[in-house]
């Protein structure tokens, strides 16, 4: 845990050098975890607050003012409390007093420091390069000087056929001026397209009207004072009278230089974003390099933001690993798209060459390329119809194998397209955990989520609440449809929700609210109170008897027909029709004689199959239907419910009892946990675990809640994932006590209990809810966590008796009840003719 | 075809299945919310999953395996899936189901 004050007892101070977008986002971050943690202190540059310089072009068009893309107005600062020195260039760093100064003299000291100065624009040493006319393209100050230009003067040039030039170009042209644009490679934007791409991409700008002239290296700037032409390495001249280098950038560490920080082509940092060589100074955004590369697009930038908030604010232990990064081209009329590795190039030693798969529409324009690595997509470029790039993105990240798909991929979405490249089913048709907005790392199920959860009906609300939409601007489109796929029905309209499935029109939150206020207890007197259509589904009918027998554990009735056959038998159905049975364990802790009896039972059984779990307990695989009852009394052990939405195992290291490292009982704690928490239902599978020390062998930080011990208490992590969707659980909080952390854990797993979604993991529901409001229910407000705490006990105390207990004598009795029969009668064919 | 006893259909209350076995045949009967008892066999055309053990609702039931939705009535497994599974006569007489082989 990072401490809140210093040895002097006031705030720690954490000042920030650039008030641009990696810094700004990065101290967001820290808001947002924690607010009172550090008095904050800003130096930039630039004279105006933090904006989105991505959308800088949109300025040169004219399309937006500069309060449009203004991200952080000068009140957000005041609001929190943070002092903004603007116009104050940062020229030296005393790390010795641990201080920095401003051009002017203002002095300010730290405790952290963090360095974010982002990038130059690369100047090319030519003679002439001091003229009056050649500017950069990079800040609010350029577009000034670039529009003041285009009012006096004709003919504009651009430096450099790359994203920003090409940008720069575009913008000058919507100024009115006859642009040129020179570039030293014969392709244009030779670091992201081929040549098919690049040169589908020139003949569709030069139909624009911009012209070009490539593979060619400017030598000279000429002009008296003012900039009047260019000169060639073949020798001819261009009449120009604005000269944008877009060139390229270089991380900007001269400052960081001058401190003594370690640089290469950037800030060298760790995968905490702490500089090597002073662990109180760390960097973030294009002024860092982190294990030898250098970004100049947000989403990686963001995502060390993330990282280094996380960091200084003792949220355990999270680490940037790098980012593979894709590029849209933001010219309008133009879609290009690319990402991985776009060009195969000839293989190393002992390397499988690379394969591609091309498609190419010259009269449509439409040229798509997949380079392909094995099984797996390695880059892929787009011209013309990008709107698979985020799929294809995705599935390059997460490297999956797509040697089932290798016919179709180039495609697109079956689905998709079908619906055209526009209507809403191209939301429809993507996956919840489809990457939205790419610069901000913004899935679909987040936006879905805050706009039923928030009421959001505009794009802009989306933007405030998500972040989605307020980079690049790229995916507004994507937003308006999913605003109008998610309003569009008209109940779903007026409740601002998603309906729980196609048997009716109603909501999770609005049915589990209706079942409360009309004390509805059974499936069934839902179903009828409620106008459900027919007889329910398998999606809807397991969540209405959870959520009747959630609230109003004494008085609701179980319905087995409403559950999956696993919760129905209480073993798990594999493949062949036969059940897996995983007694239960606690806390992974068992003995000889256990052993021995569950060896036992097994051989008699003759069970096909014996394995040990991830849980740290033992399935055994193949059991018959008939079977299960037999076994379940051999063994004699409670279920451990590796069949259901409800406590599956709570998993322990040693600790120390029995480890040299260990500072807790991590074994005993784990043990309890578990024996309070069992038979539980909840919305969906929850697994636990403990660890004794920081060094977390029971992996507590992917599982739903994981306790790690430290010297004199418990940190407790929550909504981690190690399944489906990796997610590292969050810092809850840190408690002194055993019986304290029992308190929070049981207050938590009932919120999540009453809160969430039927068949919603607690990884979901904590991105959903936000890790604040649930601190503020069971970690701050202790009336809350008693009441919490409360229910859950008259939960625990319905739960009743052993699952497999009960269903021993019910199968042992001479009339099964309900179909829980575990027979098959056998009938032959003499008995029963007639 | 001949007629084989089951059992009493008080033993098989509404919503739920039983199986039973003829020779090498495993068939599911099913007791319907409208009181029909239906009878197919117990054998997915996905995957071979057995449907007994599935949810009911209305004429369907859905495996538990993939979630196919077998229509219960005529065997056929329902849109998008494509399948059919064999179906059963069955009757009640005198209190007891009868199902036709
Ligand atoms: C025209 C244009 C288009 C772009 N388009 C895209 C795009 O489509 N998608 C994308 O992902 N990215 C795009 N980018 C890149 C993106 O804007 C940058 O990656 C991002 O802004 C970098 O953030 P940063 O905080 O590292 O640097 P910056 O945003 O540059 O912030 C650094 C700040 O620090 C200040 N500073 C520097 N030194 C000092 C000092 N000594 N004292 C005080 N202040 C100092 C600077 O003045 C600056 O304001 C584009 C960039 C430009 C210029
Ligand atoms: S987590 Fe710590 S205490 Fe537990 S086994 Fe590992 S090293 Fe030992
Ligand atoms: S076996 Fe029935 S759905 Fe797959």
């Amino acid at each position: 845990m990072a401490d809140k004050k210093n040895s002097k007892g006031r705030l720690r101070r954490l000042v920030m050098i650039g008030n641009g977008m990696a810094g700004v986002r990065a101290i967001e971050e820290v808001l947002a975890i924690n607010h009172d943690l550090f008095e904050i202190t800003i130096f930039g540059a630039e004279t105006h607050p933090n904006y989105n310089r991505i959308l800088l072009s949109s300025i040169l068009s004219g399309e937006k003012t500069i309060e449009d893309i203004t991200l952080n107005e000068k009140s957000w600062y005041e609001e929190n409390n943070i002092t903004l020195h603007l116009g104050k260039e940062v020229t030296e760093i005393q790390r010795g007093y641990r201080k920095v100064i401003s051009s002017d003299g203002t002095e300010a000291t730290y405790d952290i420091l963090i360095i974010a100065t982002g990038s130059t624009p690369f100047v090319i040493p030519i003679p002439g390069v001091d003229k009056e006319g050649v500017l950069t393209f990079r800040d609010l100050r350029d577009c000034d000087q670039m529009i003041e230009a285009s009012k006096s003067y004709k003919h504009a040039s651009v430096i450099g056929g790359g994203l920003l030039g090409l940008e720069a170009a575009r913008g000058l042209m919507n100024l009115g001026m006859e642009v040129t644009v020179i570039h030293d490679q014969p392709e244009l934007m030779n670091m992201q397209l081929d040549e098919v791409a690049a040169s589908m991409l020139q003949k569709e700008l030069e139909a624009q009207g911009m012209h070009f002239k490539t593979a060619c290296l400017t030598k000279e700037i000429l002009g008296n004072g003012r900039v009047t032409g260019l000169r060639f390495n073949d020798g001819t001249e261009l009449k120009t009278n604005l000269v944008v280098m877009a060139v390229g950038i270089r991380a900007n560490t001269a400052l960081a230089k001058q401190a003594h920080l370690h640089c290469e082509r950037g800030i060298i940092v760790n995968d905490y974003m702490q500089t090597y060589t002073d662990p109180s100074v760390y960097a973030v955004g294009e002024c860092v390099e982190h294990r030898g590369k250098t970004y100049g697009l947000v989403a990686p930038l963001f995502e060390q933001a993330r990282i280094l908030a996380y960091h200084i604010t003792g949220q355990g232990l999270k680490t940037y690993m790098g980012s593979e990064v894709s590029t849209k081209l933001k010219v309008s009329g133009v879609d290009v798209f690319s990402a991985g590795e776009f060009q195969v190039v000839a293989p190393a030693e002992g390397e499988e060459e690379k394969e591609t798969i091309e498609y190419i529409d010259r009269g449509g324009g439409v040229y798509k390329k997949l380079v392909i690595d094995g099984d797996r997509l390695a880059g892929a470029v787009l011209y013309g119809d990008t709107a698979d790039g985020v799929r294809l993105f995705q599935m390059i990240q997460a490297g999956t194998d797509i040697s089932s798909q290798r016919a179709t991929l180039i495609f697109g979405n079956p689905t998709l397209g079908d619906a055209g490249h526009s209507g809403i089913d191209l939301v429809a048709n993507m996956t919840p955990d489809t990457i939205v907005c790419g610069c901000n790392g913004v899935t679909k199920q987040t936006i879905e989520d805050a706009i039923t959860k928030e009421g959001l009906t505009t794009r802009q609300e989306v933007t405030g609440c998500t972040k989605a939409g307020g980079s690049c601007g790229g995916c507004e489109p994507l937003i308006d449809q999913i605003l109008a796929s998610v309003l569009g029905s008209s109940f779903a309209k007026a409740e601002g929700e998603t309906p729980i499935c196609g048997c009716t029109d109603l909501a999770h939150d609005y049915v589990k609210s209706m079942i409360r206020r009309d004390s509805l207890t059974t499936v069934a007197a839902a179903m009828a109170t409620l106008e459900w259509k027919g007889e329910g589904c398998r999606v809807c009918r397991p969540a209405l008897n959870y959520y009747v027998q959630m609230t109003f554990p004494d008085q609701a009735q179980d319905d087995p027909g409403s559950r999956h056959v696993n919760e129905r038998l209480h073993a798990n159905i594999q493949k062949d029709g036969t059940f897996s049975v995983v007694p239960r364990i606690y806390g992974g802790l068992t003995s000889p004689e256990e052993l021995a009896r569950i060896a036992k039972v097994a051989s008699e059984h003759q069970v096909p199959a014996i394995k040990f779990t991830g849980g740290q307990r033992i399935d055994l695989l193949g059991v018959t239907k008939e079977n299960l009852p037999g076994i379940w009394k051999a063994l004699d052990t409670p279920s451990g419910y590796a069949y259901a939405k409800a406590l599956r195992t709570v998993k322990t290291c040693v600790g120390n009892q029995w480890c040299r490292f260990g500072t807790q009982d991590s074994m005993g704690f784990g043990i309890e946990l578990e024996k309070t928490l069992e038979r539980l239902w909840t919305p969906a599978k929850l697994k636990l675990a403990v660890s004794a020390c920081p060094r977390n062998c029971a992996e507590a930080s992917i599982k739903d809640i994981g306790v790690v011990g430290v010297e004199g208490g418990w940190e407790i992590y929550c909504g981690g994932n190690g399944g489906v969707r990796l997610r590292g659980a969050e810092l809850l909080c840190t408690t002194d006590t055993t019986e304290e952390a029992t308190e929070i854990i049981k207050a938590y797993v009932q919120l999540y209990r009453e809160d969430a979604r039927y068949g919603e993991r607690t990884s979901q529901w904590v991105e959903k809810t936000g890790l604040n409001n649930i601190k503020a229910k069971v970690v701050e407000d202790t009336e809350n966590r008693a009441a919490l705490i409360e229910r859950l006990e008259e939960a625990i105390e319905a739960s009743g008796r052993d699952p497999w207990e009960n269903l021993i004598s019910n199968s042992e009795s001479q009339r099964p009840r309900h179909g829980l029969s575990f027979k098959t009668l056998t009938i032959d064919g003499e008995v029963a003719e007639r | 075809m001949k007629w084989y006893k089951v059992c009493n259909q008080e033993d098989l209350t509404i919503k739920t299945s039983l199986t039973i076995k003829v020779g090498e045949l495993t068939i599911a009967i099913f007791h319907l919310t409208d009181g029909r008892f239906m009878a197919v066999e117990d054998r997915c055309p996905h995957k071979d999953g057995p449907l007994s053990d599935g949810i009911i609702t209305g004429s369907t039931v859905t495996c538990p395996l993939h979630n196919w939705r077998i229509n219960l009535i005529n065997g056929e497994a329902l849109p998008p899936d494509c399948g059919c599974v064999k179906t059963f006569k069955t009757k009640i007489k005198d209190d007891d189901i009868w199902v036709e082989l």
